[in-house]
């Protein structure tokens, strides 16, 4: 037998099948222009895979990967939210049906029915036909699966406070805070102490450090609180004088700007 | 030069049918975006296997610099991201790669099912698929602690959470993935990075090579 370079190859080796009315027909077997994988067809793919490349290195120059604050498992008031694509499960179990004593409903059954169903839908659906108009049921399930996750992971995006995770998460720039200074002193025996934290940085309110808002506005915040769709997300706060709230918002929004 | 080399080896090893097999078929008509526009569709597994590649290749640099170690772990993605030359970049590359990957993959699957591609004689493709998707999935899922920052730990901790919630072998389930049966701390972001680097890489190529091989002996589908 003339093996190495010379060698003769007759198609390309694929399992012989044997002719049953469900297996569909070799694709050899339609008339058709076909095209050489390597190198015709391989240098095309090339070009597009080039083209991806580009768009997908502009998307990551242009949006930087987030970073929130490192971890703090004490921090208790945290609302966790996990990657996009498993937003359709954690809103699953925000139901009535799936949560509580349903839980496994949610967690377990739902996620593994679909799950198994679809590992096992060769068997589940076992007729010759192939188009998905001719085949109904595994096509409605397919998209009825669908419309759900996307529903789901849509009520999971509009129910979710994005300002709120955005400021919960952010990193804290440890700004050398004066704790001699006038203002300061105002700020610790005032009730700000208390959620804004020691150093500024947060607790149950957001942190003071960097707030890019003039004085008069952090005036006005500290006097009126904070009314977000009727949720009182700070409420009205200072109770002392006129002089002294000026020389505190003067002293809180001047904190980023030192460098 | 080249030829005399490939030659050398050809004669001794016969590796001559080994890249045939690989690269030596044709390319039906169907599935060519050339002729027909709409046998886009049919990129989608490519692409997948194009983003798992730059995964691959980006996470390998990543790990140059990474500490896969509570007190260090932080600083480091921190580093990397604002210090280091390019770090930017190749951590972007990682995290949205990560993203891409599970929209091809799904996209994939839905072209595979909708085109009923499964049926006799590839059941056993399409089982391989499925798990490689679930392999993705937990991919994505152990990564995303990696960072060790707030959103990480807390949606790690809820994952857990449902994972315990498992009839009979949660509470096995979590201790193994958390190292703990209550701490979810130092542990189990050691173990996160050894599950994410090691065990499920080593499962993804595996069935990604059980999946190219029977693509192999089966050809693609035929047309609708």
């Amino acid at each position: 037998m003339h093996r190495g370079k010379g060698m003769k190859f007759v198609g390309d080796s694929r399992v012989p099948a044997l002719r049953k009315p469900n297996i569909p027909k070799d694709y050899s077997e339609y008339p058709g222009k076909t095209e050489a994988f390597y190198p015709n067809f391989l240098l095309k793919e090339w070009l597009i895979g080039a083209v991806f490349l580009i768009g997908f290195l502009i998307l990551t120059v242009a949006h930087p990967s987030p970073l929130e604050a490192q971890a703090d498992p004490t921090d208790t008031g945290y609302i966790p939210l996990p990657d996009w694509y498993f937003l359709f499960l954690y809103q699953l179990l925000k139901y009535e049906f799936a949560s509580g004593p349903y839980n496994i409903v949610g967690a377990i059954i739902v996620p593994g029915l679909a799950f198994t169903a679809l590992l096992l839908a060769p068997f589940l659906d076992p007729g010759p036909e192939r188009r998905p108009i001719k085949r109904p049921l595994p096509t409605a399930f397919m998209l009825l699966a669908l419309s759900s996750i996307v529903y789901l992971t849509w009520e999971s995006v509009v129910n979710h406070d994005w300002e709120a995770a955005e400021a919960q998460g952010q990193i804290v720039e440890e700004v050398a805070i004066d704790k001699e200074s006038e203002g300061y002193q105002i700020y610790a025996n005032a009730t700000c102490i208390n959620c804004h934290g020691e150093n500024l940085e947060g607790g149950v309110g957001p942190a003071l450090v960097t707030t890019e808002k003039t004085a008069e506005e952090i005036a006005e915040i500290a006097v009126n609180g904070i009314t977000k769709n009727d949720v009182v997300a700070m409420p009205p706060s200072w109770t002392g004088s006129e002089e002294e709230l000026a020389v505190l918002a003067e002293f809180i929004a001047t904190l980023g700007d030192e460098e | 030069m080249l030829n005399k080399l490939y030659d050398w080896v050809d004669e001794r090893l016969d590796i001559t049918p080994i890249w045939r097999d690989i690269a030596d078929h044709e390319v039906p008509e169907h599935v060519n975006p050339a002729h027909h526009f709409s046998a886009f569709v049919y990129c989608f597994g490519g692409l997948t296997f194009f983003v798992t590649v730059i995964q691959i290749l980006s996470g390998m640099f990543l790990t140059m610099y990474y500490v896969p170690d509570v007190e260090n772990a932080w600083n480091s993605v921190y580093y990397l991201q604002n210090e280091v030359a390019f770090g930017e970049i190749v951590r972007g590359m990682h995290h949205w790669g990560a993203s891409l990957v599970i929209v091809m993959i799904f996209l994939h699957t839905l072209r595979v099912f909708f085109t009923g591609s499964y049926k006799k004689p590839r059941e056993l493709n399409w089982m391989v698929g499925v798990m490689l998707f679930g392999v993705i999935l937990g991919l994505g899922f152990t990564g995303y602690l990696l960072p060790w920052d707030m959103k990480a730990l807390f949606a790690t901790k809820v994952g857990i959470e449902i994972a315990a919630s498992v009839p009979v072998i949660g509470e096995y389930i979590k201790i193994l993935l958390a190292g703990d049966d209550t701490i979810l701390g130092a542990q189990t972001l050691t173990r996160f990075f050894a599950i994410h680097v090691f065990f499920l890489p080593a499962a993804l190529l595996g069935l990604m090579g059980a999946h190219f091989i029977m693509i192999r002996k089966q050809g693609i589908s035929g047309p609708l």
